[in-house]
């Protein structure tokens, strides 16, 4: 008992780890910082989720019963926002802040400092945002994608908050992106050279410079719409010479690489999931880096598939569409990748493989939805129904969330030290896998037949989809708190991790203890 | 990439978190008073806007003196040096993108959504039903609501900053130079001329402004020209007014004796903001005025 406890005394003070608040106020250290990040997506996610709760009770029967329009508007307008910069994006920085130094071999993030700054921010920025909701007239209710002119003209009081709020996000997130790029461009350990690193890296080097090309765009966007509606200018108003159209361009010149933001870390992580479940290699590593990139710079020329219907001359639709089509290409490439890599492995079905797998039947659903969507003449009936809702989630549910969900188990005993609860995680996966697929998937159907989203009240004849999809939510919404109360058990406590509990894992993150000591690779690592 | 020299960490600090919550007042501020503005109250946004502001300055005062006397302590290695070049470079490109989001509008509005307004493309009945008297023209100086302005010509004014900002790119390399060739005397000089020559830059911007507002017209409201005209030109005076402190920042720090001829950091990346605003104003001049 005595050595245990010296043997414990001893690592903290080697540690060096300081106590309290400001422990964490104060940090510059990747691992703490990421471990924030975490925490705050994981909050987040719940804070979202529960607005997703309130929409689906809402639309459980046709009529309005539970919630003023004003209301449900302003749910599914902060449902996507902080889902998507509260929940997805700080869990992908949380995960980069966590495993890129130690997967290249660094001592931390090449500026620690502003890495702190980036987080910190974060709380501030949805304090503001949320905090409109409560004020008269409510918060901003014009959908994530803040359309002119329902954000300028037709918008309540507090959309100034909301651009605000978004202006300092981006901050973050830009920080958070230059200190990503700049960590792995310049701390990698000798011999860790591009083509050596994990896909996890490869994955966020090129996320992190689609967020720097594209977060000042919305920055931008917020702007012009801050000024259409406050201070008299015209940029979305027509009769000023704008075009609101132009919004469209101008927010979709962002908001496409920002769904691939949104997803480019998650095929660095099944990509390091699959191998090492299949204890095999990576079938293809060299393609799965050239297909990354090439998603990323297809990402630029594709915005447009979003306005099929905003009546775009002919030859535009035609480009948007081709170039959206050619998407399919290297993704295509990464899932026959993943395929050839379990061909004739040796798998086994620990719950970052399940979530692993998953990922990659679901997320091609979601891909191949979009597909469809991708064809202009059949999106003029798609376009704003429930069949993009449908489409949207399975890549960003079942393809971003369900990726991180496999990231957290299968780092998660090289961050807390302890192996989780192989039985709760199996219960969350299959009830999150069965309920997931219950709310989401009849969605396509209500969507062909024509239910257009973001409305609180619908026809009859949606009724009965409507409410299988209610209860498809409910229960995946309760599926989550069995993921919080594993998180929390296993924090505190389970059986010991070896410092490489999973038997195909590779990498330069499991050649460290578990727990992975506050500072690792003081002295950089030699790669050969 | 890190050959075998060991790393720097630097220790943690309480300056991100007052950034951090500096930077949260002034956007919690800045939306209440943009807010109270529109409504014409009083509000306690401004007051939060200044706290904000002022709380933001000190942590820049801050972040900044630590950063520098650990600089001065010799505890940086190259390997941090690179870093911090990298961020600025990226934080260069970021700035670079956002221009682009409003050269992208002020392309767009007069490539497609003027000559749409009039009819161009499959438009036609489009203009007949909305606004049949209206002309697609640039620069827009009849808005299809009405609104009447005059356009700003290139020459005079403009002209005459075009060349001012040119030559203070010039004249802030030439104190790049001396530095590198420890000619302190070189410079300060040059860097001095090239701080007189951002701050008249700025004082003829200025009066640029009111003289569109009081002769011309030309006025942020009047329409999408106007409005890039303003956004364009102003978010580029801003950048200006920044790099003209980070500038006077590094005549103080030069008069004090920082620098050497091979750690220099803070003076290039100054250097290379403003090289960065010279060129944007370069492109400006060439779209917003000339064109």
């Amino acid at each position: 008992m005595s050595t245990v406890v010296d043997d414990i005394h001893h690592e903290e003070h080697h540690d060096h780890k300081p106590s309290g608040i400001t422990r964490w106020l104060f940090t510059t250290n990747h691992k703490d910082i990421g471990s924030l990040y975490l925490w705050f997506s994981l909050i987040m996610f719940f804070i979202g989720g529960a607005m997703a709760m309130v929409i689906r009770a809402e639309l459980f029967q046709p009529g309005l019963q539970l919630v003023e329009p004003n209301f449900f508007n302003q749910m599914t307008t902060v449902h996507g926002l902080i889902m998507v910069f509260g929940a997805v994006m700080p869990a992908f920085t949380g995960l980069a802040n966590w495993m890129i130094p130690m997967m290249i071999g660094a001592p931390d993030m090449a500026l620690p400092r502003m890495n702190n700054w980036s987080f910190w921010i974060l709380p501030f920025g949805f304090a503001i945002l949320l905090s409109s909701l409560f004020l008269e007239g409510g918060g901003p209710n014009f959908g994530w994608t803040f359309y002119a002119p329902l954000s300028t003209t037709y918008s309540n009081d507090s959309t100034a908050l909301f651009v605000f709020s978004m202006h300092i996000l981006g901050i973050s997130s830009i920080m958070g992106a230059i200190n990503v790029i700049v960590t792995i461009m310049n701390m990698r350990a000798p011999g860790m050279n591009y083509m050596k690193m994990p896909l996890f890296v490869w994955t966020w080097l090129i996320t992190a410079f689609l967020l720097i090309a594209v977060m000042p765009v919305l920055a931008g966007a917020v702007t012009m719409v801050l000024t259409d509606k406050y201070f008299g200018t015209s940029f979305f108003d027509a009769a000023g010479g704008g075009d609101p159209v132009m919004f469209q361009h101008i927010f979709w010149f962002f908001g496409h690489p920002e769904v691939y933001i949104m997803i480019l870390p998650s095929f660095g992580i099944i990509s390091a999931i699959i191998p090492a479940f299949t204890r095999k290699q990576l079938f293809g590593y060299a393609s799965m880096v050239y297909a990354t990139a090439s998603i990323a710079i297809l990402s630029f020329l594709v915005w447009a598939h979003h306005m099929f219907t905003t009546g775009m001359p002919v030859f535009a639709e035609l480009f948007f569409m081709y170039c959206t089509m050619l998407i399919a290409v290297p993704t295509g490439v990464k899932v026959f990748n993943w395929v050839a890599t379990m061909w004739r492995g040796a798998m086994t079905f620990e719950t970052p493989m399940l979530f692993a797998l998953a990922f990659v039947i679901l997320f091609t659903i979601g891909g191949f939805s979009g597909l469809m969507l991708a064809i202009t003449p059949v999106d003029f009936q798609y376009h704003d129904t429930y069949f993009v809702v449908a489409h949207f989630h399975y890549v960003l549910v079942t393809g971003a969330v369900f990726s991180i969900m496999a990231a957290a188990y299968y780092w998660l005993p090289k961050w807390t030290g302890h192996m989780y609860d192989e039985t709760l995680a199996k219960l969350h996966f299959w009830t999150s896998l069965i309920s997931v697929n219950v709310l989401f998937f009849p969605m396509h159907f209500a969507g062909l037949a024509g239910m257009p989203r973001r409305i609180p009240d619908y026809s009859i004849q949606f009724a009965d989809v409507n409410q299988i999809t209610s209860i498809g939510g409910f229960a995946f919404g309760l599926s989550q708190l069995i993921f919080l109360w594993l998180c929390i058990k296993c924090v505190r406590g389970g059986e010991k991790a070896a410092a490489k509990p999973w038997e195909g894992a590779e990498g330069l993150e499991w050649t460290v203890p578990s727990p992975a000591p506050y500072h690792t690779f003081e002295k950089p690592p030699k790669v050969e | 990439m890190a050959e075998n020299q060991s790393y720097y960490v630097p220790a943690s600090s309480p300056w991100p978190i007052i950034g951090a919550i500096g930077l949260g007042l002034i956007a919690w501020g800045a939306g209440n008073t943009v807010i109270d503005m529109t409504n014409n109250q009083d509000g306690y946004g401004s007051t939060v806007l200044t706290i904000g502001i002022i709380v933001m300055a000190v942590m820049l005062f801050g972040w900044f003196r630590d950063q520098i006397n650990e600089s001065m302590q010799g505890l940086y290695n190259d390997q941090l040096g690179n870093s911090y070049k990298q961020g600025m470079s990226w934080f260069i490109f970021s700035e670079v993108m956002f221009f682009a989001a409003f050269f992208g509008a002020l392309f767009y509005a007069r490539v497609i959504a003027v000559p749409w307004l009039d009819g161009a493309s499959n438009n036609v009945m489009t203009a007949e039903v909305l606004w049949p008297e209206f002309v697609a023209q640039w620069p827009l100086t009849k808005t299809p609501g009405g609104t009447e302005t005059q356009a700003m010509g290139w020459y005079g004014l403009p002209l005459v900053n075009t060349v001012i900002l040119v030559v203070s790119s010039v004249t802030c390399h030439f104190a790049h130079v001396g530095l590198e060739k420890d000619n302190r005397k070189q410079l300060t000089a040059w860097l001095g001329l090239t701080i007189i020559l951002g701050c008249i830059f700025l004082y003829l911007q200025g009066a640029e402004y009111i003289h569109a507002y009081e002769q011309l017209g030309l006025t942020l409201d009047s329409g999408i020209y106007g409005n890039t005209f303003y956004m364009l030109t102003g978010f580029h005076g801003m950048h200006v007014t920044l790099g003209t402190l980070m500038l006077i920042i590094m005549f103080l720090r030069v008069v004090k004796g920082h620098f050497t001829p091979d750690n220099h950091f803070a003076f290039q990346a100054t250097s290379w903001y403003w090289h960065f605003v010279d060129v944007v104003w370069i492109c400006l001049f060439v779209v917003v005025y000339i064109l």
